[in-house]
């Protein structure tokens, strides 16, 4: 399948201000130039919750031709629902809710976005300016309650400034390091009239993100991969939110390097890629844990290094130089001091460097450094025991369905919720595109997966969306099965059921002598009579005979389709890496074994 | 890690919540703030913020490149190194029966510092300067019984030659 790569800024940039010009000089209320801003921004989708002091904005949204509302069943799932929007396409996500209790639910979902780097703007509704201070009915400082977990915000004094402040959320949640932009709106505000104008440009003073590199650095960064014998790519999410594919590819060609995705990036290099270490860190396997342990020269591009990645920090690829690049200065040196580093775009950066070590006329061959890392294990095979059904298996079938679909031409994406099931997917399904994995990574919010599903559903109706999911996470956003029932999401849950809050209860059997507090659910819903409630179709499957042709059932289901898995509670996400240690230090499973 | 003591100097757009924005940063990352001063600047739009924290190297580094990614900040000096003015404002109100106001007044003469109110027992000195010249008259005053100080928290500017 010709995988389609869209760079987040060009697509934003073709759908920006000047394609409503019938707006211009019209004389409007603030919640109705609103709605225009969103219109000349390209919006097709707002996910939302109205209110007391969001009305007149969803007033204004009634006549909106282009504008579809997905009415959630709730505000963070609404943004978690953008979130899914923005990470399948690269466009801006919008979420829009009240203020107060709307306002608070949001702020997950807004924290879930700023720690993955996910461009989304938030509008809230807010209690009239004359009474902001005074603890009004459903008053809350959302500016104040949001600000640690924005990239950042704006409170609407004046009509005549949304049309602006709203080109400027748009343009400030995609360019640089993209991010969450909150925009508080006070009733009476939205209620003030002005005369609508689109502002053409951005022009925000203290605000430049830095795209080219300094050609110095990368013919530095050049100069250290051609020293190197034991090279390493690690490829985060910033790969995917630069577009800068195809380059990764080439440098990981042209240098014979392995690549190492971390959550974030999967799917940034294809999994099928003979290069592709898969999973590493937390439950990295020995391969690919060893491969970053025992490089001399790490190339980190788009990844903030994150614990769950690299382990213990001292101790991690102790004979490694660093080659860091970045959009955000302040992830380099952040972590771990890098030898070189590039502030830039990635695709930039790395389009510079395949430049130069073609004009050094270098190629890599790192036979030796392959048979050293070929040496070492993978990930153990799934084994089914009995009739039990073992996780891992599922996964690999699954991906069989998916990579067959992908042939046929078909678009497939992938969300998870958090948890066993969660790492289980990253270790065993394999992704070979951009945007076809979406998981929340740095937050770990549960209740994520399914909503976004639900957006990645109605952003790319021509992709199937499969959400796997647990029995713990899937019931923190439950209702909204009725969301995609009514939006016609025919969306696929694929819910691994072990009765417990599997990674709590993994870590309580390996470091707490498995006293289990709270970590097993003892009472669980009918999941598929709640399924057929919400008007869904579904599925129970508890033997591994029956799996795969459940599986085939739900893949072509042509609506919404929960399969409820039964699966051993015993079953736990290896290898693990001894948490506050190096990735090479397993956690000792043969003398924990629980139950 | 040691802790040293940081002066910066930001400009930043003059608009409400900025300053939240500034000391949220810092303080959730883990640095005290000692003193802390805003005002207007030449520009209408713009404020300048010096504030002095105290923390260590590394961790200061990160703050300051945190900084600079908050939209409404333009420009940041880091002033720790020296090479800057650094200037802050206190009033001491000094116990003063007649009979010592004399000597009192004498010392606020070498110090350049003015009597900005006199009471029947009390007098109220006004003096800017540096850390070290406030400390001195600090010190001095001291001797006399100091009812209470006020200050106004440093303010810095690179020097010309920089």
């Amino acid at each position: 399948m010709e995988n389609e790569v869209r760079n987040a800024l060009t697509v934003g940039a073709a759908k920006g201000a000047g394609c409503h010009s019938s707006y211009e000089g019209q004389t409007m209320t603030g919640a109705q130039s609103i709605i225009a801003a969103l219109e000349c921004e390209g919006v097709s989708h707002v996910f939302g919750y109205p209110g007391a002091q969001a009305i007149a904005i969803y007033d204004a949204l009634y006549d909106s031709k282009q504008i579809t509302h997905v009415l959630a069943r709730h505000e963070q799932a609404a943004v978690h629902e953008a979130d899914g929007f923005a990470r399948s396409t690269g466009c801006v996500g919008v979420a829009l809710v009240t203020s107060g209790p709307g306002a608070t639910n949001t702020v997950t979902g807004i924290a879930n976005a700023y720690l993955d780097s996910i461009p989304l703007v938030v509008i809230t509704g807010q209690v009239p300016s004359h009474v902001i201070g005074t603890d009004a009915f459903q008053e809350s400082d959302t500016i104040s309650i949001t600000m640690p977990v924005v990239k950042h915000s704006y409170l609407a004094q004046s009509a005549e400034d949304l049309p602006r402040i709203i080109r400027e959320a748009f343009h400030i949640a995609i360019t640089g390091r993209p991010g969450p932009v909150v925009i508080d709106v006070p009733s009476d505000v939205a209620g003030q009239t002005l005369v609508f104008k689109y502002p053409e440009k951005v022009n925000i003073p203290s605000y430049k993100p830095t795209y080219k590199c300094n050609a110095k650095q990368v013919k530095a960064a050049c100069a250290l991969i051609e020293q190197s014998e034991k090279p390493v790519i690690i490829a985060g999410g910033g790969v995917i939110s630069s577009g800068a594919e195809r380059e990764l590819a080439a440098l990981a060609q042209t240098v014979d390097a392995p690549v190492a995705v971390t959550l974030m990036g999967k799917g940034a290099f294809p999994n099928n890629d003979m290069r592709c270490l898969g999973a590493v860190g937390m439950h990295g396997s020995d391969r690919s844990n060893a491969a970053l342990m025992e490089s001399d020269l790490l190339i980190a591009v788009g990844s903030r290094l994150s614990d769950r990645v690299t382990g213990n920090m001292e101790k991690f690829a102790p004979g490694a130089k660093l080659i860091h690049i970045d959009i955000d200065p302040a992830e380099i040196g952040k972590l771990r001091e890098a030898d070189v580093p590039i502030v830039g775009d990635a695709g930039a950066v790395l389009a510079g460097m395949l430049s130069q070590l073609q004009k050094d006329e270098y190629t890599g061959d790192h036979t030796a450094w392959w048979k050293q890392i070929n040496g070492k294990n993978g990930l153990v095979a799934p084994a089914e025991q009995g009739d039990a059904i073992d996780a891992c298996a599922c996964m690999e079938a699954l991906g069989v369905r998916l990579a067959e679909a992908e042939k046929a031409g078909k678009r497939t994406i992938v969300t998870t919720e958090v948890g066993q099931h969660q790492m289980w997917a990253a270790q065993y399904l394999p992704r070979n595109a951009s945007r076809s994995f979406l998981s929340s990574g740095g937050l770990g919010a549960m209740g994520f997966g399914f909503p976004a599903a639900i957006g990645a559903s109605l952003a790319c109706p021509e992709a199937q969306v499969i959400c796997v999911a647990g029995d713990g996470s899937l019931q923190m956003n439950i209702q909204e099965m009725a969301t995609a029932r009514a939006y016609n999401a025919p969306v696929k849950v694929l819910l691994m059921n072990n009765g417990c809050l599997g990674m709590v209860h993994q870590w309580q059997q390996y470091f707490y002598d498995g006293r289990y507090s709270q970590t097993e659910l003892d009472f669980n819903p009918d999941f598929i009579a709640l399924a057929a409630a919400y008007g869904w179709k579904g599925r129970r499957v508890e033997t591994s005979k029956q799996f795969g042709e459940a599986l085939d059932e739900m893949l072509a289901c042509d609506g919404p389709y929960l399969l409820d898995v039964a699966i051993p509670v015993n079953k736990t996400v290896l290898p693990m890496v001894q948490p506050g240690s190096g990735l090479l230090d397993r956690v000792k499973t043969d003398l924990v074994e629980g139950e | 890690m040691e802790q040293t003591k940081h002066v910066l100097t930001l400009l930043v757009d003059n608009k409400p919540g900025v300053l939240q924005r500034v000391v949220g940063l810092i303080s959730r990352r883990g640095f005290n703030i000692e003193s802390l001063s805003v005002g207007p600047t030449e520009n209408p739009a713009l404020s300048h913020i010096t504030l002095v924290a105290l923390g260590d190297q590394v961790a200061f580094e990160q703050i300051i490149k945190q900084l600079h990614k908050l939209v409404p900040v333009h420009k940041i000096t880091d002033l720790s190194a020296g090479g800057a003015i650094v200037r802050e404002l206190a009033l001491f109100k000094v116990k003063a029966p007649a009979d010592k106001r004399g000597e009192i007044i004498e010392i606020c003469n070498i110090f350049r510092a003015k009597i900005a109110d006199l009471g029947t027992d009390s007098l109220t000195i006004e003096i800017t300067g540096d850390e070290g010249k406030l400390q001195g008259l600090e010190d001095l005053l001291r001797v006399y019984g100091i009812k209470e100080i006020v200050r106004t928290g440093k303010i810095a500017q690179a020097r010309n030659h920089k």
